[in-house]
């Protein structure tokens, strides 16, 4: 048991961290570089596209709130050592349960129709998850698996439910009715513009508070509550969790529910704040990004708002970039994405150890250990 | 009752070139999964060999090429994969997704870059496409009842990968049964350290199993934009890396069942192809999707243990760090 | 003319199967092996007998390649060899049996046999060679088996046959077979002996590695002890006896004896009755078990581990459940109850403090307040308005630490930085500064530095003195000798002797560990 010599904290959070971030961009600029673009230009062009013109903000925050809630959903599920692919399937499912409130519930106060539709979202979102994170506690069906299968599920059954079901009578594309106006989260140029500033159009809603909310209340229950301490307990170390009589099952179980209800969440922002209806396929992806989120940021409120802005931004300046560029296309921010989960996740062991020596301090500096 | 066989014949048909490219990427899996190593990575890889083979047919016209370049690729994300998860001991998954989501991106990139046509590679032509082979007598024998008719539809009349795919479920099975690389491959998925004291390298074993994998995701990729399409399209694999993990768990990590597998997706995929629309006697109409999801609840309750159990390699997923 | 009882000993001229010169191992601050020599004559068979933790495994890992010698030789035959990797031992004649078998559960026999040695690109005909090959070694040692058996349908003697059937396969000279018989039946230890007998006979060369007694006389031929790391002894089996062996492996080490006054019993705090555990596996690790715990006084189980004191108090604590039997705990029957049952037994006084703090006393990658709180954490002294109070944690905590001598006393550091001595500190103050009626502890200084071994005794005293109840299960006989009041010997999942702390000496209850009860009478008191 040699005592602590460990690499000061800020290389840990931040330091490896950016490194890895540097080499999942460093392999993007090869990219740009070899179908013909510079890439710094391109970093210009990104930047400008994501914070500097006028709405630029606004979508940039927009794609956040997305990212914010995936991201927070697969945190949930890894500090119960449960890896949640199924972000993305959940979020479709959650947005079915935001949708057909808005859809019935027309008329109703908006506060309560905003109430009831989290709820729907996060239910349905959280009903989704369940059945995998069951069948992981109770019969060891792989969660990784099971909730793939559950992403492919959820599209047929969405597919279904929008073709058949809930599709606007005389009109050929799976889309519902438009919502009750009164139904609809406000925009944030809406919001500011009613207290008399005025700020550029965009998706941008109310959503982005609650995501930000839903922060606060992750980092608290995670952190600051027994059913956090117990779902850590087992996702650190499930021996100890038995002796110290908290079941493994049961958390396994409460922390992919939440995780599929903060997943659900993805519906507020898109179905409630920007589509006012409910169509196909609005999920984009969200869900996966999630992963690259909550792996950059290190599962922790802090860490996924920073990775979740960050990656906001790349999806808006890739937009940007898109239009400026003409070889390029917001593809380049999916491959992007897929360089930060490596290099971040299955690489980690790549560079973080090299780092680290570099900072732990030699064990004569540490003070001798007594009785020893 | 003539007509009925007609159709009944083009589904099979058509189930085998559905099957060709689940077929390959779950004999990939299963090399990869048999060694100890997860592979969610099918589907990026049949993505990335997709691409490359279209690409290089379109610039070169060859196929052959081209089908060079699909299986290239997909071996060298093949090898990043085992660089991360069998050299630096990463997580699995976390590099399989990675690489799936990267390929998603490059493909489309690329492409817009070199070709100019939104993402996608251009059309290919007749020549620089696996076409399909005529077996003699094929056309003379079309007429003859039941024989003539299996003969010309199902035996003859197919590409080159499809039939590449009916020789390699044999010749894995063979490979993974009754060879010294087979026997050691499937030790170093149940029980690395045996292998270890037995004086093999577990490392070694594990990057031989996945150049095999990324060699077979290559040619169904290939098969994907050359053959069964001409020419690539974004995420033209729509999940079948998923479903070829699906059929291999289904068939319980062995190659005649998981080929079995396969071939009852693809079959339900052609029927539902052959349905859709049809009103049937008693059941009414069977929603499309819901056959699409078909293969995704069997897996799910197969994992669930209600139909049969799946085990599967004991050492799958666990990075091998020696000690002791 | 040498020829004697012990078998074929014509060793005299040969030069010795196995020498070892000088060998020495650390780990970081544990000296493994110290200067260890010892040397294996031809046709033997030789036991290495010592406590747990003695350093044979580590010794036999360094002949077997898993581990590097920091310095020391290694001869076989005479020839100095050097062994980097197990493909290395095997080179030179040297198979092992490992404690945990390195076989391929879902392959056959032949199969088992032959993985690295196939001979051929194919399996064909290279597995008809070594089908034929098999049923020879088979019938020359006696070693039936079923080459087309599944492994994992096989019982573990069997298991452990095809191990030595893969060495052998593999051309070893000498086999190395270590703890062999922890994991069979007695009438697969007696088929196992006839075996070794078999192989002695044929000219091969076996090192028994081992903790009992009965093993080492009624197989080997010469014996070396170890203590500490350390050989204390080579000498032949015949010139020995079970009370010298018993007294050089458990050592004259002087006593950490604690100051204590006699115990003064009260009520009864926890009753056992004809308790039986079964584990994962299916097999019964507790038989038949009957004790009682009084307020006021500390009962020691010693036992060499791994006979069954670990399901016995986990059965104890809730965490394992009971098969058949009685657990009475201030008078209810925990065996009979259901549920949170861990909980319960903490919120209604009893402290568990498990023997293995690493693995289930601490959760290593937690901040030491968090620790503080594993298992009591729904406490309303920690909960405040549904949150928890780090306030209240974190202080208690950085109290305990200064009562307790914890270095350093910063409740913020991760657990896992913390000594070992440290570590124990912060379970042993978590599971006994909220006063429980009973404290179950496992091993309580196991990898402790010596101060804080004096440390954690006094306390427990301390607690006996203030009437609480105490069961100790500990594999350190010195410890269980100056803490316990009444000492029980656990075999083989059974109490074979129970005994006060006056009466007992080493030399008996090192023969009862070893399962040697026929030369001791059954406890008095």
């Amino acid at each position: 048991m040699s005592a602590a010599n460990k690499a000061p904290r800020w290389v840990t959070l931040a330091l490896v961290p950016a490194v890895n971030l540097m080499a999942a961009f460093f392999i993007a600029g090869l990219i740009i570089t070899a179908i013909g673009e510079n890439p710094f230009a391109a970093l210009e062009v990104l930047v400008y596209g994501a914070f500097v013109f006028p709405e630029a903000l606004g979508f940039t925050l927009y794609y956040t709130t997305n990212f914010v809630f995936t991201g927070l959903a697969v945190a949930m599920a890894f500090h119960c050592r449960l890896f949640n692919i199924g972000g993305e399937g959940q979020a479709y499912i959650g947005g079915l349960g935001v949708g057909l409130v808005c859809l019935y519930m027309g008329g109703w106060p908006f506060p309560i129709v905003l109430i009831v539709a989290i709820m729907a979202g996060a239910l349905f979102g959280g009903a989704w998850a369940f059945i995998p994170a069951y069948l992981q506690a109770k019969r060891g069906s792989h969660v990784v698996i099971t909730t793939i299968m559950f992403n492919f599920i959820a599209a047929a059954l969405m597919t279904y439910i929008m073709v058949e079901i809930l599709i606007k009578p005389g009109q050929q594309s799976p889309e519902s009715r438009e919502f009750d106006p009164g139904t609809w989260l406000p925009f944030v140029h809406e919001m500011l513009g009613a207290i008399g500033i005025e700020v550029a159009r965009s998706p941008l809603n109310l959503s982005f508070l609650i995501a930000l909310v839903c922060c606060v209340l992750v980092w608290v229950f995670i952190w600051h509550t027994r059913w956090g301490y117990e779902i850590r307990t087992v996702g650190h170390n499930e021996s100890a969790a038995v002796y110290a009589g908290i079941s493994p099952s049961r958390n396994i179980i409460i922390a992919m529910c939440i995780s599929g209800a903060l997943a659900g969440m993805v519906g507020i922002n898109e179905i409630m704040g920007v589509q006012h209806r409910l169509i196909l396929d609005f999920t984009g992806g969200y869900g996966f990004v999630g992963i690259a989120v909550a792996l950059m940021g290190r599962n922790h409120p802090i860490g996924i708002v920073l990775a979740a802005l960050l990656f906001g931004a790349l999806y808006q300046g890739g937009s940007e970039l898109a239009f400026e560029m003409p070889n390029i296309t917001r593809h380049m921010v999916v491959v992007i994405q897929g360089l930060v989960i490596l290099f971040s996740g299955a690489l980690e062991h790549l560079f973080r150890p090299r780092i680290e020596a570099l900072f732990i301090r030699k064990p004569d500096a540490v003070p001798a250990q007594a009785a020893e | 009752m003539g007509e009925f066989f007609t159709i009944f014949i083009l589904t099979l048909d058509a189930t085998l070139r559905v099957a060709t490219p689940l077929v390959l990427a779950a004999l990939a899996g299963m090399f990869s999964e048999r060694s100890g190593v997860i592979d969610i990575g099918l589907e990026g890889k049949m993505l990335g060999a997709a691409f490359s083979a279209a690409a290089t047919a379109a610039v070169t016209g060859s196929p052959w090429l081209g089908l060079m370049a699909g299986i290239v690729t997909s071996m060298c994300l093949s090898m990043v994969h085992a660089f991360a998860c069998v050299t630096h001991h990463g997580n699995q998954v976390v590099s399989g997704m990675a690489l799936n989501i990267a390929v998603a991106g490059l493909g489309p990139t690329l492409g817009l870059a070199w070709f100019h046509q939104g993402g996608q590679t251009p059309m290919l032509g007749h020549s620089s496409r696996f076409t399909a082979i005529d077996w003699p007598f094929a056309k003379a024998l079309a007429d003859v009842p039941l024989i003539g008719h299996i003969y010309s539809e199902i035996f003859s009349g197919h590409n080159i990968i499809v039939y590449f795919a009916m020789v390699a479920v044999p010749v894995a099975a063979y490979v993974l049964y009754r060879t010294r690389f087979g026997l050691r491959l499937r030790a170093v998925g149940e029980s690395p350290e045996a292998v270890d004291t037995a004086g093999i390298s577990v490392a070694g074993m594990r990057y031989r199993a996945l150049l095999i994998t990324g060699f077979l995701c290559g040619v169904a990729g290939t098969y994907l934009s050359t053959a069964h399409s001409a020419g690539f399209i974004r995420d033209m694999t729509a999940g079948k890396g998923y479903l070829a993990l699906a059929a291999l768990i289904f068939g319980k990590w062995k190659p005649v069942p998981t080929m079995l597998a396969c071939l009852l997706f693809a079959f339900a995929d052609a029927v539902q192809i052959r349905l859709q629309g049809v009103e049937l006697p008693v059941i009414g109409t069977i929603p499309v999707q819901f056959i699409q999801a078909l293969p995704y609840v069997l897996t799910v309750l197969l994992l669930a243990g209600f139909v049969g159990k799946a085990i599967a390699p004991k050492a799958i997923g666990e990075p091998y760090i020696k000690e002791r | 003319m040498t020829q004697a009882q012990s078998g074929p000993a014509a060793a005299g001229n040969l030069p010795p199967a196995l020498a070892l010169h000088g060998i020495n191992k650390r780990f970081s601050t544990v000296h493994a092996n110290k200067d260890v020599s010892l040397s294996v004559a031809k046709g033997t068979i030789h036991g290495i007998i010592g406590e747990n933790g003695a350093g044979k495994s580590t010794l036999m890992s360094i002949v077997y390649g898993y581990y590097q010698a920091d310095s020391g030789t290694i001869e076989v035959d005479g020839e100095r060899v050097s062994i980097k990797e197990p493909q290395d031992a095997l080179g030179v004649g040297i198979g092992m049996v490992h404690q945990h078998f390195m076989l391929v559960n879902t392959f056959t026999v032949l199969e088992n046999v032959v993985l690295g040695v196939e001979g051929g690109m194919t399996l064909g005909t290279g597995m008809d060679a070594a089908r034929k090959e098999l049923e020879h070694l088979e019938k020359e040692y006696s070693l039936e088996v079923d080459p087309d058996a599944i492994i994992g349908d096989l019982p573990v003697g069997l298991q452990q046959r095809v191990e030595i059937l893969k060495a052998l396969y593999r051309g070893a000279e000498t086999l190395v077979l270590d703890e062999p018989t922890g994991v069979l039946t007695p009438q697969e230890v007696d088929h196992l002996f006839r075996i070794l007998h078999a192989l002695r006979d044929q000219g091969k060369t076996i090192i028994l590695i081992t903790h009992k007694l009965r093993e080492i006389m009624a197989l080997t031929d010469n014996v070396t002890v170890m203590r500490q790391g350390e050989v204390v002894a080579n000498v032949k089996t015949a010139d020995t006896s079970r009370e010298q062996l018993a007294e050089l492996m458990v050592g004259r080490s002087v006593l950490l004896r604690v100051e204590k006054t006699p115990a003064q019993p009260t009520d009864v705090c926890l009753a056992v009755k004809g308790l039986n555990v079964i584990d994962g596996n299916g097999v019964r690790r507790v038989k038949d078990v009957d004790f009682d715990v009084r307020y006021g006084e500390i009962v020691g189980i010693a036992g060499v581990s791994g006979n069954g004191q670990s399901e016995l108090l986990e059965a104890l604590s809730g965490i394992r459940p009971v098969d058949t039997g009685d657990i009475l705990f201030k008078g209810e029957n925990l065996a009979a109850m259901d549920g949170h049952l861990s909980r319960w037994v903490r919120e209604h006084g009893m402290g568990h403090v498990p023997e293995d703090r690493q693995h289930m006393g601490l959760v290593l990658d937690f901040h030491a307040f968090e620790d503080t709180i594993l298992g009591y954490h729904h406490d309303p002294l920690y909960n405040r308005h549904g949150l928890l109070n780090y306030n209240a944690i974190t202080g208690q905590c950085a109290d305990w630490m200064q009562g307790y001598d914890v270095r350093p006393a910063v409740p913020e550091q991760k657990a896992g930085d913390f000594s070992g001595g440290n570590q124990q500190k912060i379970v042993l103050a978590r599971e006994m500064e909220r006063d429980p009626e009973l404290l179950l502890v496992g091993q309580p200084t196991r990898g402790v530095d010596i101060g804080a071994i004096e440390f954690i005794h006094k306390r427990l005293i301390a607690m006996r003195d203030a009437g609480k109840a105490i069961l100790l299960v500990s594999v350190e006989l010195d410890e269980i000798m100056s803490l316990a009041d009444r000492i029980l010997v656990m075999f083989d999942g059974m109490i074979v002797g129970e005994m006060p702390q006056g009466e007992a000496t080493e030399q008996q209850l090192g023969l009862l560990m070893a399962g040697e009860s026929t030369n001791v009478q059954q406890g008095a008191s």
